[in-house]
C-alpha cells in the first residue's frame, strides 16, 4: 500500500468538486425546490381560502333558499285566505241573489193568487146575481141593487 | 483476455494499482485517480448541467430525479445541522454522490472491466474507494473542515481552549490529558471514516473475485458462480448505499458538532 500522491491528488479532487457543488449546483437546485415549496403552499392556502368561500356561498345559498321558501310559503297562505274570502263573499253574493229572487217570485205568486181570487169574487157575484134573476123571475134593476151587489161582494 | 497463473496471481492482479512516479518518491495511482476524477466529473456534469435548466415549474423526469436526492441528502444535513453555514450540503451532496459513484463501480462484473482495461494498462484497479488513499484523502479533508468549522465557530483561543479544557475540565493538572483525548478524537475520527469505507469495499472485492475464481473449475463453476456474483451484487447495492449513506452522516455529524460549545 503507497500511501501518499494520490492520497493529496484525491484531496485536491475532492475540494474542487465540493467548491463546484457548492458555487454552481447546489444553489439553483436549492432555489428552484424553495421557489416551488412557497409555490405550493400558497397555492394550498389559496385551495383553503377556496374552499372557505364556497363553504361561506354554501350557507348563504341555504340561507337565502330558506327565506325565498318562507316567503313563498306566506304568499301561499295569503293567496289561499283570499281565495277564500273571495269564495265566501260569492256565496254570500250568490245567497242574496237567490233569497231577493225567491223572494219575488213569492211577491208575484201572492199578486197573482189575489187577482185571481178577486177575478173569482167577480164571477161568484155576478153569477149569485144570475142565479138570483132566475130565482125570482124577473129582471133586476142592475142599478138599483148594485149597492146592495157590490156589499154582497165585499162579504164573498 | 489476460491469463493467470494461479489464484493468487487472479485476485492480486486485480487488486493492483497502476503506479506512474511523477517525481522522486511521488508516485500516484493512476487508475485510481482517472477513475475517482472521471466519475466525479460526469456525475456533477450532470448535476450541473441540471442545475443551470433549473426549472421551479413541473419538474423533468432527470431534474425530479436528481432533485429526490438532493433533497434526500439535504433533508439529512437538516435534521442534524442547525448552523448558519451553506457549505454544509454541497459537502454531504459532494460526499455523497462521489462516494455512491466510487462505490458503484463494483457493481459490474469486475473481470468485464478488465477485459477492457487490458487492451491500455497491465494493472488497472476499477473501484477507487478500494483504494486506502482515497478514502483517507476523503477523511482528512472532512477533518480539515471539522478544524476549519471549529475555529470559524470558537475562534482560534476558543479552539485551543477547547483542545486543553474539555472534556475532563479547565484545571491545568487535566490539561495533558485532554489534550491527548482530542489528539485520539482527532486521529481515530479520520481513521474510522476511511478504514469503515475501504474494509467494506475491499472486502466485497476480494469476495468477488473469489466468485469471479469458481468460472476457473469448469461449466458448473461458471453456472453457480454467476448465481453468486449476482446475489453478491444484489446485496451489495445496499452496502454501496449504506456505505456512501454513512460517510456522508458522519460527515455532517462531525461538522455539526465542531460548530458545538462545550
Amino acid at each position: 500500500m503507497d500511501i501518499g500522491g494520490t492520497l493529496v491528488v484525491q484531496a485536491i479532487g475532492f475540494a474542487i468538486f465540493i467548491w463546484f457543488t457548492w458555487k454552481f449546483v447546489w444553489p439553483p437546485i436549492n432555489e428552484a425546490i424553495e421557489t416551488r415549496r412557497t409555490k405550493i403552499a400558497e397555492g394550498l392556502a389559496e385551495a383553503e381560502k377556496g374552499k372557505a368561500a364556497l363553504a361561506e356561498g354554501e350557507k348563504q345559498k341555504a340561507v337565502m333558499l330558506k327565506e325565498a321558501r318562507d316567503q313563498a310559503g306566506e304568499f301561499k297562505t295569503l293567496n289561499e285566505k283570499q281565495a277564500l274570502a273571495l269564495i265566501e263573499e260569492a256565496k254570500a253574493q250568490a245567497k242574496a241573489e237567490a233569497d231577493r229572487i225567491i223572494a219575488a217570485a213569492y211577491a208575484q205568486i201572492e199578486q197573482e193568487k189575489q187577482k185571481a181570487k178577486d177575478q173569482l169574487r167577480e164571477q161568484v157575484a155576478s153569477l149569485a146575481v144570475v142565479g138570483a134573476e132566475k130565482i125570482l123571475q124577473r129582471e133586476v134593476n142592475a142599478q138599483a141593487h148594485a149597492e146592495m151587489l157590490s156589499q154582497l161582494k165585499g162579504q164573498l | 483476455m489476460a491469463s493467470y497463473n494461479s489464484p493468487t496471481d487472479y485476485i492480486s492482479h486485480h487488486l493492483t494499482n497502476l503506479k506512474v512516479t511523477v517525481a522522486s518518491g511521488w508516485t500516484i495511482n493512476l487508475d485510481t485517480v482517472v477513475n475517482s476524477f472521471v466519475l466525479g466529473a460526469v456525475t456533477f456534469g450532470i448535476l450541473f448541467m441540471v442545475a443551470r435548466s433549473m426549472t421551479a415549474g413541473v419538474p423533468g423526469r432527470l431534474q425530479a430525479a436528481i432533485e429526490l436526492l438532493i433533497e434526500f441528502v439535504n433533508s439529512q444535513v437538516k435534521e442534524v445541522y442547525h448552523g448558519k453555514s451553506t457549505l454544509v450540503t454541497p459537502i454531504a451532496i459532494t460526499v455523497f454522490l462521489w462516494v455512491l459513484v466510487m462505490n458503484s463501480v463494483k457493481l459490474i462484473p469486475i473481470d468485464w472491466l478488465a477485459w477492457v482495461t487490458h487492451l491500455f494498462a497491465p494493472y488497472w484497479r476499477p473501484v477507487p474507494t478500494t483504494d486506502l488513499n482515497t478514502t483517507l484523502a476523503l477523511s482528512l479533508s472532512v477533518i480539515l473542515l471539522v478544524i476549519v468549522f471549529s475555529v470559524r465557530a470558537k475562534g482560534v483561543g476558543g479552539y485551543i481552549h477547547e483542545l486543553f479544557c474539555t472534556p475532563f475540565g479547565s484545571n491545568p493538572l487535566l490539561w495533558p490529558f485532554n489534550f491527548a483525548f482530542q489528539l485520539i478524537e482527532l486521529v481515530s475520527k479520520p481513521l474510522s471514516l476511511a478504514l469503515r469505507l475501504y474494509g467494506n469495499m475491499f472486502a466485497g472485492e476480494v469476495i468477488f473475485l473469489l466468485i469471479g475464481l469458481l468460472g476457473a473449475v469448469g461449466v458448473g463453476g461458471v453456472i453457480v458462480g454467476g448465481f453468486l456474483q449476482a446475489g453478491w451484487a444484489i446485496f451489495h447495492i445496499l452496502v454501496v448505499a449504506l456505505q456512501a449513506f454513512i460517510f456522508m452522516m458522519l460527515t455532517v455529524v462531525y461538522l455539526s458538532m465542531a460548530e458545538e460549545h462545550h
